[in-house]
């Protein structure tokens, strides 16, 4: 392995401490920073507790870098507090807004790729990286919506915002899943051409069906188990550009820690399984 | 003419999905391309994450009311405060500061009349659970000083520290009785109906919760006004005139109410 980072987990407050007491190899553990934007309190000293033993991933959710407005320098300076006071081994956020006009949307927006917009989300990215001082990793979201307009396929978009910030990339395994049963093309085929040199994290989760349209429309609900179609996928990308630190995220439907863990094990021998296979080939 | 997506701005189009998101009627949409993403089954994933997600952080904001008014209730009221007031700021944990008094003049709760007081417990909860870390004031660091002494000392309430006294109903046992999902209200006494007052704060780890009375309410107003514990005292006993005010400085000190580190020289 390239880095010490293996498979991780969602960290949340009902598994704190089977969290801090795991030992498995190459554990790391991911939250949404946030969760950790507080004063003081046991959330915060939880998190302590856990980072003196554990490499620690922030993933925020909140920076609304494709808004067409610069990030909210309160919520960067926020976020940077963070980094300086738990100096996490990764640092990612979302190609999508979330506050717009000084609201708060709580999701993952979508936009279209326009070449204005990607001048604006690289100057976002830019000023964000400024702040903390250090690169982040861009995740490409789940889509849903057949939006007119879009003048880069996401992954010429995500590769020239890397190439104008320096930024990386986090790949999401599920959120190319859905998203190509939602839009309508191969996942297979958006990973084999992902830029694998680009990638330093990958996130694996579960989704669900849409309540009336069935499988037409799947929801990026992080509430299930890893499909077996994701691991699939995964797999292969795995074999093809090498272990990246991943993670199971789990936000919803929380099942006993033992269960994610079997999940972060599976994950964890996908990595290392693929390291002689890489030499071999 | 309506213009096409590929003609917006960026602007344009995030004002536009941004009201698109929370319009419930179909008239309130703008009339330009966004609306032909607006009749995509997809749009409802965004409208009903976004509430979700709103909905989500106060039903964890507010568990006691929703012990009271059950999770239907309480998921219906929070959709409606969240489409009116989205949070400020991403940071969910504080979110709905003003929930409370939405539930005031909220007209299907007019048969609660305990149900804001109550929501208001459950944000003084968040709050302490939040506040910045502070050691509280040991109660041995009050028994060495004389009397004349602590008259002029200005106690500062712990950064955790909320209180509020409720006049007409027994604010605090509800609020108690309903925080607690394992409460056996079939066990518990009878709630006798007066008026009480809550001082929910957090001097160590963990977020504690003690009935207060109006004299102590009336005593920590002073102390966060900045007035000495003479004046403070004087206070309570306008409140009560009965107060045992020894009873009552050690219950607090007792509750962790106050911060260590003084504003008076006696105390440096």
């Amino acid at each position: 392995m390239t880095s010490t980072l293996s498979a991780g987990l969602s960290l949340k407050p009902e598994y704190y401490e089977q969290s801090h007491a795991c030992s498995a190899d190459g554990l790391w553990f991911e939250v949404h920073p946030e969760n950790y934007m507080v004063a003081g309190g046991p959330r915060l000293a939880w998190l302590k507790t856990i980072r003196a033993r554990h490499p620690l991933s922030l993933h925020g959710v909140a920076l609304s870098l494709a808004a067409d407005a610069e990030p909210d320098p309160n919520h960067l300076q926020r976020l940077a507090q963070l980094v300086q006071r738990f100096e996490p081994a990764l640092v990612s956020e979302h190609l999508a807004w979330s506050t717009w006009r000084g609201a708060y949307h709580p999701d993952l927006l979508p936009f279209p790729r326009t070449t204005y917009a990607l001048a604006r989300i690289a100057a976002n990215i830019g000023r964000a990286q400024d702040v903390l001082q250090r690169p982040i990793a861009i995740e490409n979201p789940s889509h849903y919506l057949h939006i007119e307009g879009h003048e880069f396929s996401e992954i010429e978009f995500l590769t020239e915002l890397a190439r104008r910030t320096g930024c990386r990339l986090l790949l999401d395994v599920n959120n190319v899943y859905v998203s190509a049963n939602n839009m309508g093309f191969d996942a297979q085929n958006y990973l084999d051409w992902f830029p694998a040199a680009l990638v330093a994290e990958i996130h694996l989760a579960g989704h669900t069906q849409d309540l009336k349209l069935g499988t037409a429309l799947l929801v990026d609900s992080h509430d299930a188990p890893v499909d077996a179609a994701v691991w699939q996928l995964y797999e292969r990308l795995i074999a093809r550009i090498g272990p990246r630190p991943t993670l199971i995220e789990r936000d919803g439907n929380l099942p006993a820690f033992d269960e994610l863990l079997a999940e972060r094990t599976h994950a964890d021998a996908v990595l290392r399984s693929s390291v002689p296979a890489l030499l071999a080939a | 003419m309506t213009p096409h997506i590929a003609t917006l701005t960026l602007r344009a189009f995030q004002d536009e999905f941004a009201q698109a998101l929370l319009a419930t009627d179909s008239g309130a949409i703008p009339a330009t391309d966004v609306a032909a993403l607006i009749v995509e089954p997809g749009f409802a994933v965004y409208r009903n994450t976004v509430v979700k997600g709103c909905v989500d952080a106060l039903q964890a904001n507010y568990p006691a009311v929703e012990r009271l008014v059950g999770e239907e209730w309480l998921r219906a009221a929070a959709a409606i405060y969240a489409r009116a007031e989205l949070p400020s700021h991403p940071m969910l944990l504080a979110y709905g500061a003003g929930f409370a008094e939405f539930l005031r003049t909220f007209a299907p709760a007019a048969e609660l009349p305990y149900l804001a007081d109550v929501a208001r417990l459950d944000r003084f909860w968040s709050e302490a659970h939040t506040a910045r870390d502070e050691e509280p004031l040991e109660p041995a660091v009050i028994r060495q000083r004389s009397l004349d002494e602590l008259a002029r000392v200005v106690l500062r309430p712990h950064a955790a520290s909320r209180w509020a006294w409720f006049d007409a109903l027994p604010i605090f046992t509800i609020w108690q009785r309903n925080r607690d999902a394992a409460f056996d209200h079939e066990a518990a006494p009878q709630i006798a109906w007066t008026g009480e007052g809550a001082l929910i704060t957090r001097p160590h780890g963990a977020v504690q919760a003690i009935q207060v009375d109006a004299a102590a309410c009336a005593f920590l107003d002073a102390c966060a006004a900045g007035r000495s514990m003479a004046e403070a005292a004087s206070a309570a006993i306008r409140t009560d005139p009965t107060v045992d005010l020894s009873a009552l400085m050690a219950s607090l000190l007792n509750a962790g109410a106050f911060a260590s580190g003084q504003t008076t020289e006696e105390f440096r």
